[in-house]
């Protein structure tokens, strides 16, 4: 048994937290946020150079890395900046989908996502379909040599920075059937694909989408017609690996900040973190801060396994019910100096409680983890 | 025992009911029910209908031009008003400044201040905190010293709720820097436009501007400005804090809350099912009913030993603890609710002016969520609440 990370890893982590403690600091990172497009393309190109987007990826698709401990210790070390780049989005989600179902011509989007010259997002969650991965009824016809896409696209993060939208849409099958589901590599200059974009509360950029009479040639679809739904469930798999390890990450810089501040604040004439009443609760944190990074190692190394769906469920409970925890705590122990926007910790609270909004929140995660238990 | 009200009660109940359907403006409380802000002039309009009324002042004495209502009106009155989704009356002026100048003012300063309270006149703000005095109010620098007929003011207050809309603030300030620090501290009454005063916006987590920091720099105070006696300036504060707070458990806010999570529930659906339907969910939402339920029997329990006579004492600070728990909690249910619709940041739709994105509803429940942290944090943080109740009850 080895806990230890691999010097490749432990490299990555080491040159990419120093590389974010000395240029992303909170002010970069709130100007960053304030900015028209929520996102630095400097920020991203270093990163990208520094290897972040690559250890995303196998080998085979032109990275080196892309395992589970891969994504957590890159998504670690971005939760702990509070970054908002759109790592998961334009490398997890829109580059996994590619390197996975791609074909050859659709491989090279791979390298300029890894090159960070690309971005990508997931147009896939609709208007209803709330985190219900199978719920889909934009719809995907036919037409000669073309396919015609119908539908709206609800809060698809980082449409507007994108190049290409993937967008899944129905070429059979029910709303929920898992059967039936296209992805296509939609452009986003398509006519027809309108966007209202707006900021998200953590921070960075999303929209509504609407494909009205989009129309895509047939080479646009991503793998086989209709069989979609395994590839989204692979990288929405990784996707809560990242999230969970990004959270967890977010969850160690609030604990430490609660340390110095109730080390340095006074009041009474005393650090308040003499006070019991916060000792213990500060103690508290810690405790399940460590059972946060278990549940992420536990996630992350059964990612290629049988048990990783109960796994990742159990990770993506135990961080929303510890992270909404830890993002409280820390607020309540800082008192009202955490209410204020321009605080570190303002940001990464806001972080660790936003995490539950993608791809489900804590009773979303118990539920599946019960019906996976019980199979 | 008798848990429903009186039929004078129930009387009461309605002339409130029926006074709100007609005067409470429908666009007011629709911005209310959708978590909008109201600004300025809503705030003021609203104030300036209940006075018509006579119910602005419902908390004052009689000899005040008050409606002295007992605490069981005074909870029917704040109950409908939050089921109404009337805004919530701006406290500074009418439930904190006035109570103290009511019994320890003067005259002059009854006959001046209090008219322009309730006419809306002047919009008071609290200057007690400070960047190095918050839990431990005491130990506050802003310091007024006496120079000829003024006090020199020097030193910052901060968190100052909705500073920017107000034109006169109430501080505590130390006016002898010798004395042990509860009996070196003046209230003083100070005209914000006044020289050398300067208010500088801070923006809360959620990205709305509602606290300041204000800044003193040789401000000149005339002394009659100055409450009661120089130096007795705690005693008049810590007066405020044992001043019957009905309103503190915040049970109609939570009841119109849970109304506003039930509804949400019904409209959205998980597994093709409405969510109110979801066991999980549904478990969530019936602990904190539970638990609401309660604490409304509590709050009512203290409210009518409260109108035989008896002062609630740590009562209040375990209302404040409890009614903040639940509130927090329902804000959390709120966001639950509407699933991914939560991640869109809409200070456009909370300001009113922009298509919302997704369900209406779903704009402003995260930024409420985060906001209302601040309920466990000010008016004396649940830290401090059961550091009260444990002295008072363990001695010591
Ligand atoms: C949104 C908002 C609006 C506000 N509006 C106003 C206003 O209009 N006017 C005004 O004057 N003030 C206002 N306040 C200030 C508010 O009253 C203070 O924030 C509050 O008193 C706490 O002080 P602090 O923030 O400095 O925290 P601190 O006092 O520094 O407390 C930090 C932490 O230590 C804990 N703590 C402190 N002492 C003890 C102890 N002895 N035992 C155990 N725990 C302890 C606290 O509970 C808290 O968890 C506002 C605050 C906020 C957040």
């Amino acid at each position: 048994m080895d806990f230890n990370l691999t010097e490749e890893r432990q490299m990555l982590q080491d040159t990419l937290r120093r590389f974010l403690s000395e240029r992303y600091t909170t002010t970069e990172r709130n100007a960053i946020i304030d900015s028209d497009t929520g996102l630095s393309t400097e920020i991203w190109g270093e990163l990208a150079e520094l290897g972040v987007i690559g250890a995303l990826f196998t080998e085979d698709q032109g990275g080196f890395g892309g395992a589970g401990f891969d994504i957590s210790t890159v998504f670690e070390e971005l939760g702990r900046a509070g970054v908002v780049e759109p790592f998961l989005d334009t490398a997890i989600l829109g580059g996994g989908l590619i390197a996975a179902l791609g074909n050859d011509a659709q491989q090279g989007f791979v390298e300029d996502v890894i090159g960070g010259s690309l971005h990508l997002a997931l147009a896939h969650g609709e208007p209803a379909s709330r985190y219900d991965l199978s719920r889909v009824e934009t719809t995907a016809k036919a037409d000669g040599d073309d396919i015609v896409i119908e539908g709206r696209k609800a809060v698809v993060i980082n449409a507007e920075a994108a190049g290409y939208l993937i967008v899944s849409a129905r070429e059979g099958g029910g709303p929920f059937s898992l059967d039936g589901i296209s992805l296509f590599l939609v452009p986003a200059e398509a006519s027809g694909l309108t966007m209202q974009g707006y900021p998200m509360m953590s921070g960075g950029r999303a929209a509504e989408v609407t494909l009205d009479n989009v129309r895509v040639s047939a080479s646009a679809r991503l793998g086989a017609e209709g069989a979609g739904f395994q590839a989204l469930t692979d990288v929405v798999a990784r996707a809560n690996v990242a999230l969970a390890a990004e959270a967890m990450g977010a969850m160690e810089s609030a604990t430490e900040l609660t340390r110095e501040y109730l080390m340095t604040r006074k009041q009474f004439g005393r650090p308040i973190g003499t006070f019991q009443a916060l000792a213990h609760r500060f103690s508290d944190l810690l405790i399940e801060l460590e059972q946060a990074r278990s549940a992420v190692t536990n996630a992350a190394g059964h990612l290629d396994s049988d048990d990783r769906d109960r796994q990742i469920a159990a990770a993506r409970n135990l961080i929303a019910r510890t992270g909404r925890l830890v993002a409280e705590e820390a607020i309540q122990m800082h008192g009202g100096i955490a209410m204020t926007q321009e605080y570190e910790l303002a940001h990464i609270a806001k972080r660790i409680v936003m995490t539950d909004h993608r791809f489900g929140d804590a009773d979303y995660h118990l539920e599946r983890f019960i019906g996976l238990s019980a199979a | 025992m008798d848990l429903s009200y009186t039929q004078e009660e129930l009387a009461f109940r309605d002339e409130v009911r029926t006074f709100l359907e007609e005067k409470l403006p429908k666009d007011m409380s629709d911005k209310i029910r959708r978590g909008e802000h109201i600004g300025k002039e809503g705030h003021e309009l609203w104030h300036s209908i209940l006075n018509e009324k006579g119910w602005l002042s419902y908390g004052w004495p009689k000899e005040f031009g008050g409606a002295e209502w007992n605490a069981v009106q005074r909870h029917i009155f704040e109950d409908e008003c939050a089921a109404a989704y009337a805004p919530r009356i701006v406290p500074f002026g009418l439930s904190m400044l006035a109570p103290v100048l009511q019994k320890f003012g003067s005259k002059a300063q009854q006959d001046h201040y209090l008219p322009r309270i309730l006419d809306g006149t002047n919009w008071w703000c609290q200057g007690y905190s400070e960047p190095g005095a918050g839990s431990d109010l005491a130990s506050l620098k802003t310091r007024a010293v006496r120079d000829g007929d003024h006090y020199v003011v020097n030193g910052q207050k901060t968190w100052t709720t909705l500073g920017q809309y107000a034109d006169w603030i109430f501080c505590l300030v130390r006016t002898d820097p010798d004395a042990k620090q509860q009996e070196g501290i003046s209230f003083l009454l100070i005209d914000m436009n006044t020289p050398g005063i300067d208010v500088r916006p801070i923006i809360l987590l959620d990205g709305t501007p509602e606290v300041n920091e204000v800044f003193f720099d040789n401000v000149r105070v005339p002394v009659e400005n100055l409450v009661g006696e120089e130096n007795k300036g705690w005693t008049y504060a810590k007066y405020l804090l044992t001043h019957e707070r009905t309103g503190i458990a915040g049970v109609g806010f939570s009841r119109a809350g849970l109304d506003a999570v039930k509804r949400v529930a019904r409209q959205e659906s998980a597994n093709g099912r409405p969510l109110i339907e979801n066991p999980h969910f549904a478990a969530r939402l019936a602990q904190v009913e539970i638990d609401l339920m309660a604490m409304s029997t509590t709050n009512l329990r203290i409210i009518s030993q409260a109108t035989a006579g008896q002062a609630p004492g740590v009562e209040s600070s375990m209302l404040k603890v409890k009614g903040t728990i639940i509130r927090q909690e329902i804000n959390d249910l709120a966001r639950r609710a509407v699933g991914p619709y939560a991640m869109p940041f809409a200070s456009e739709a909370v300001e009113g002016d922009n298509d919302p994105i997704g369900p209406d509803y779903a704009g402003p429940v995260a930024a409420q969520y985060f906001n209302n942290r601040k309920l466990s944090i000010f008016g004396g943080s649940n830290e401090i609440q059961r550091g009260i109740i444990a002295k008072v009850k363990m001695g010591g």
